[in-house]
């Protein structure tokens, strides 16, 4: 038996995978509506699996200016989720739970809205990272949240070198969610080499066999 | 008209003046842009991780600092570059989260920076400028024509090394 990559998982295990973070998304979506106190709809997240050169290319474009929120996870399984979304939706949710009203989107966070960024992904990724383990039964704990304004592809090459020591793909998962506006957010779940074996095997899906 | 041919994360590609070749939103990768100032062929490496032989699937060759650096050359030199006259810049290698660690992955960037200047030092190819390092992205393009590596980064000025 060798180690199960995402270069080499099967239709069946792709499936799995794909079914949790549906699941993960929408308990997230239900966090983002309680911690914003509006109701927010959520289309039905999309799980990508795709080449490095490829990952400028969807949010918009390399060179997008996106929101990442990165948490390290210890536990049963080793790894890191991170969150992204555009500047724009990111400035939306910041206002939404400042309480401030609507700032002019290009205006850059300050320091107090930095960490309400960071509380917004605490929140989302702590409730995606919560129903994973209650799946799974797996012990996941995450650190303090760490965030970045960048261009997309600089944010996603921190994941992209993650998952780069095991293959040569990339797993996310975009859900988007409205409540006035239309937000894109991303999720990226990177367990380490032995992760999707054991969330896999946690689900009784048996021995992996490649 | 000139071309400005683009380069993806692991990836590489060579161009000729008058082209430039460009890679976008470098994290903590490296670029590394090499050129031959006579034939004014050269060449841009995007690299994601200091070295093939600490990783069991290492058949991406423009992945690895040490590999892709090699094939960068000699695709460079196939297309009628002067080994001896080349020379290279780099950028890129930042630190994207302020992670207050010192564990081995977190500090990817440093490590693909010195990776790179250790393998270009092997190969005998002088580094005439760097940006490296910081908690920023970058974008940059570069010219064969004059050697001219231009870096942009969000909320920056453009500079040019």
């Amino acid at each position: 038996m060798g180690d199960l990559t995402l270069d080499n998982m099967s239709n069946q295990y792709f499936d799995v995978l794909k079914e949790l973070g549906n699941i993960g998304a929408g308990n997230a979506t239900t966090a983002l509506a309680q911690m914003i106190g509006t109701k927010v709809d959520m289309a039905v997240p999309q799980v990508r699996l795709l080449d490095f050169k490829d990952v400028g290319d969807l949010m918009g474009g390399a060179e997008q200016i996106m929101a990442g929120i990165y948490l390290a996870v210890e536990g049963d399984i080793d790894g890191s989720i991170m969150f992204l979304l555009n500047k724009v939706a990111a400035r939306h949710l910041v206002d939404k739970l400042m309480g401030t009203g609507s700032k002019p989107e290009e205006e850059e966070f300050d320091e107090v809205e930095m960490s309400a960024l960071k509380e917004v992904g605490n929140i989302i990724t702590g409730s995606y990272l919560n129903s994973l383990s209650m799946m799974t039964n797996l012990k996941l704990i995450p650190s303090i949240p760490y965030v970045a304004i960048d261009m997309a592809a600089a944010i996603l090459s921190v994941p992209a070198i993650q998952f780069g020591m095991m293959g040569d793909k990339i797993l996310l998962i975009e859900t988007q969610f409205f409540d006035e506006l239309k937000l894109s957010g991303y999720f990226i779940l990177l367990p380490d080499v032995d992760g999707y074996a054991k969330i896999l095997s946690s689900l009784g899906m048996g021995d992996i066999q490649l | 008209m000139s071309e400005i041919i683009k380069v993806g994360m692991a990836d590489l590609n060579i161009c000729v003046s008058p082209d430039g070749i460009t890679t976008l939103g470098l994290g903590s990768c490296v670029g590394i842009a090499v050129r031959d100032p006579v034939t004014k062929i050269g060449g841009l490496a995007h690299v994601m991780l200091p070295d093939s032989t600490e990783i069991k699937n290492n058949s991406n060759i423009p992945k690895f600092a040490d590999t892709g650096i090699e094939e960068l050359i000699k695709q460079i030199v196939a297309k009628g570059a002067s080994r001896q006259r080349l020379v290279a810049k780099i950028a890129g290698g930042a630190q994207m989260f302020a992670f207050q660690s010192s564990n081995q992955t977190m500090r990817v960037g440093d490590r693909n920076v010195q990776a790179t200047l250790k393998k270009l030092k092997e190969m005998n190819i002088p580094v005439l400028a760097q940006d490296t390092g910081d908690s920023y992205g970058r974008t940059v393009i570069f010219y064969p024509e004059n050697g001219n590596f231009v870096i942009r980064a969000v909320g920056k000025p453009e500079k040019v090394i």
